[in-house]
């Protein structure tokens, strides 16, 4: 079953005076369990293409269904609904509420689920336990390093139980050695409990991890391959 | 949890939010402190027009009010003092003779209300016998007797004991006069009550006018309450339904007048303190919806919905205003309860003011539910000044605001 299906997906920005061809004509299916990386030259797409499977913003031509539904055809609030309870996010930056602690963050999301209080909180808790960060719990996103505050995204992201989860650029604010262990324990996750990653690079070391590579150039793929 | 968001975000620009906070709490205590000053000086003059002046309810001769003439007398008056008295929650009574007429002292003369009174009657009713700044109030049984006001002592140029005479056209006809002896001098807040008015026994007036026993002009009916205002003039009016009831409040328009639109008075006044606020804070609001463009992008991306993102910068903005205000309110019955205590004096202006009725030393005056109202009304403030400021966060798209390089 692909969780993710985008047809002739095209994007033209007119914001400026200049027309942009963001996205011209991509093709796409995303199955369960993917660890997926797309990569490409800055400029190249990568963020359009990922707000798009996100439904954060709307195609000017083209189709997407996430887990069977149209979300095309979704009003702008059902929209707002289905992201809260099919997809996680993890961006570069900006992904905490800096007036609330590591746990705090990561059970918002469940708040908003309206998961009871008490479940919320040991779901955040063990999250937090897993993304190595068991004894942060209480620190607000000021007293955290970036790597940590980017495994507080990811927990937060897993915490509201989605069918996939997008993260755009997510290591580009960290150094070599967050790096890696942000992307081991994505890695883990998705092996040991099948969760689908689909996040964007233009770091080889964070490529070379991947287990599909999708490349863009000009808003078009040009190549598509799977490992193993 | 939105609330703990919602008073976090209030703290996370220290400085800005204090300049709005403290513009609100200085707004609204000194908006307040000037309610609580306000009331506390209508306060002082309704409990003087009562006290001093007016009594709750007068009784008159059907004609007397619009032609004061002395031939108008209430007739049988023991008989209706009788009747009053036995009415509920009719505290005193005390009739009197008044006849308005010309008074001269050796060197100058003026128009004054002698009113005749029977001392220990009217003592139960008004207080003149505690404004009095010298002599007694008609203890010595000599003839005669008459208590000035300060302000008509001075302008006759008269002192303790001078004699004075009262010239007036007797109930036959006959043009009359008497001497009467200064016995007493009173002040009250009203200089231009305490200029009009000199008080002698009614004996000693109903001599002079050759007026028969048991008639009266006025009888002055003081209540154990004000708020059985009325309902006691009502039960008056139709046992004495040949005479004129009038409560203090259609004696005296001018300070009932005062009284009633007290109320509309303060909503405007701290409206308009409150609406010079609500731009102060629609504009701070602003400022920290735009600065927080990405995160409000990011909360909206992973699926906070609009009434929740509409309802946490309303509550940020409720609670601001909320908290300023209620701080304002503290401050501003701080203020209220010390000069409630210790009277503000009003110096300079005092003479304009007491030639009013108004107390010179204004002892404030605030109460709780005017207090709950103010913070409703701050509430409400907030409430309205949060739209602008939340819609504007709504408009924003979420895809575009959590964009990095844009
Ligand atoms: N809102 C916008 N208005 C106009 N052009 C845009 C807008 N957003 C993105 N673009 C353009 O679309 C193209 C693709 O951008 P983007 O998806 O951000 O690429 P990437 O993430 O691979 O760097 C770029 O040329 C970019 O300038
Ligand atoms: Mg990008």
């Amino acid at each position: 079953m692909n969780v993710i299906e985008v047809k002739q997906l095209k994007k033209i920005y007119n914001t400026t005076e200049v027309k942009v061809n963001a996205l011209n004509g991509v093709d796409l299916t995303f199955e369960q369990g993917e660890f997926a990386a797309i990569v490409g030259p800055s400029g190249s797409g990568k963020t359009t293409l990922l707000n798009m499977l996100g439904g954060l913003d709307e195609p000017t031509e083209g189709e997407i269904r996430i887990g069977g539904t149209n979300i095309l055809e979704l009003s702008s609030s059902k929209l707002i609904d289905f992201r809260l309870r099919n997809i996680g996010f993890v961006f570069q930056a900006y992904n905490l509420i800096p007036v609330l602690t590591a746990l705090e963050n990561v059970e918002f999301i469940m708040q908003l689920q309206e998961v009871p209080k008490k479940e919320r909180q040991q779901r955040a808790i063990a999250l937090l336990e897993q993304v190595g960060l068991g004894d942060r719990t209480n620190s607000r996103p000021s007293k955290l390093s970036g790597g940590q505050q980017q495994r507080v995204a990811v927990a937060r992201a897993l915490a509201s139980k989605p069918k996939f989860v997008l993260a755009d650029e997510p290591t580009a604010n960290l150094d070599s050695k967050s790096t890696a262990n942000l992307l081991d324990i994505m890695e883990e996750l998705n092996r040991k409990e099948n969760i689908t990653f689909v996040f964007s690079t233009h770091d080889q070391r964070v490529v070379n991890k991947a287990r599909r590579v999708i490349t863009l150039e000009d808003g078009q793929i040009i190549s598509d391959l799977k490992k193993e | 949890m939105l609330l703990a968001i919602a008073w976090r975000n209030i703290w996370r620009s220290r400085t800005r939010s204090l300049v709005i906070l403290i513009a609100i709490t200085l707004g609204l205590a000194s908006g307040i402190f000037y309610m609580a000053f306000y009331k506390g000086m209508l306060d002082q003059r309704i409990n003087s027009a009562i006290k001093t002046e007016a009594s709750h309810i007068q009784i008159h001769h059907a004609k007397y009010l619009t032609n004061p003439d002395k031939k108008f007398v209430i007739t049988s008056t023991d008989s209706v003092v009788q009747a009053i008295r036995a009415e509920e929650n009719v505290k005193a009574v005390s009739s009197r003779l008044i006849v308005n007429t010309m008074i001269q002292s050796p060197t100058t003369g003026s128009g004054v209300k002698v009113t005749g009174i029977d001392p220990t009657m009217e003592a139960q009713v008004t207080n003149l016998h505690s404004k009095l700044i010298d002599g007694s109030y008609f203890e010595e049984d000599r003839r005669n007797p008459i208590i000035i006001g300060e302000k008509l002592a001075e302008k006759l140029k008269v002192k303790l004991k001078s004699k004075l005479v009262i010239t007036v056209q007797d109930m036959a006809g006959n043009i009359t006069g008497a001497a009467f002896k200064v016995v007493g001098i009173y002040e009250t807040s009203n200089t231009s009550f305490d200029e009009k008015n000199v008080f002698v026994r009614q004996t000693d007036l109903s001599r002079l006018l050759a007026i028969g026993e048991n008639t009266s002009h006025e009888i002055a009916v003081l209540l154990t309450q004000n708020e059985q205002l009325n309902p006691v003039a009502r039960k008056l009016r139709s046992e004495l339904s040949n005479l004129s009831v009038k409560t203090w409040r259609e004696i005296m328009p001018e300070v009932s007048l005062l009284e009633s639109s007290f109320g509309l008075t303060m909503y405007i006044f701290i409206g308009i303190i409150l609406l010079a606020l609500l731009f102060g804070i629609v504009n701070t609001m602003l400022m920290a919806v735009l600065e927080r463009t990405k995160e409000l992008g990011m909360l909206m991306a992973i699926g906070m919905n609009r009434v929740r993102v509409f309802a946490m910068i309303m509550l940020e903005t409720v609670m601001l205003s909320l908290f300023g205000g209620l701080c304002g309110i503290i401050l501003g019955w701080l203020l209220n309860l010390y000069f409630g205590a210790t009277g503000i004096d009003l110096g300079a202006w005092s003479a304009a003011y007491k030639s009013m009725g108004f107390d010179t030393l204004v002892y404030t005056r605030l109460s709780w539910s005017i207090s709950l109202q103010v913070a409703i009304m701050v509430m409400v403030t907030g409430i309205i000044a949060s739209i602008y400021p939340a819609l504007k966060a709504l408009r924003l798209k979420p895809g575009e605001a959590i964009r990095i390089d844009m």
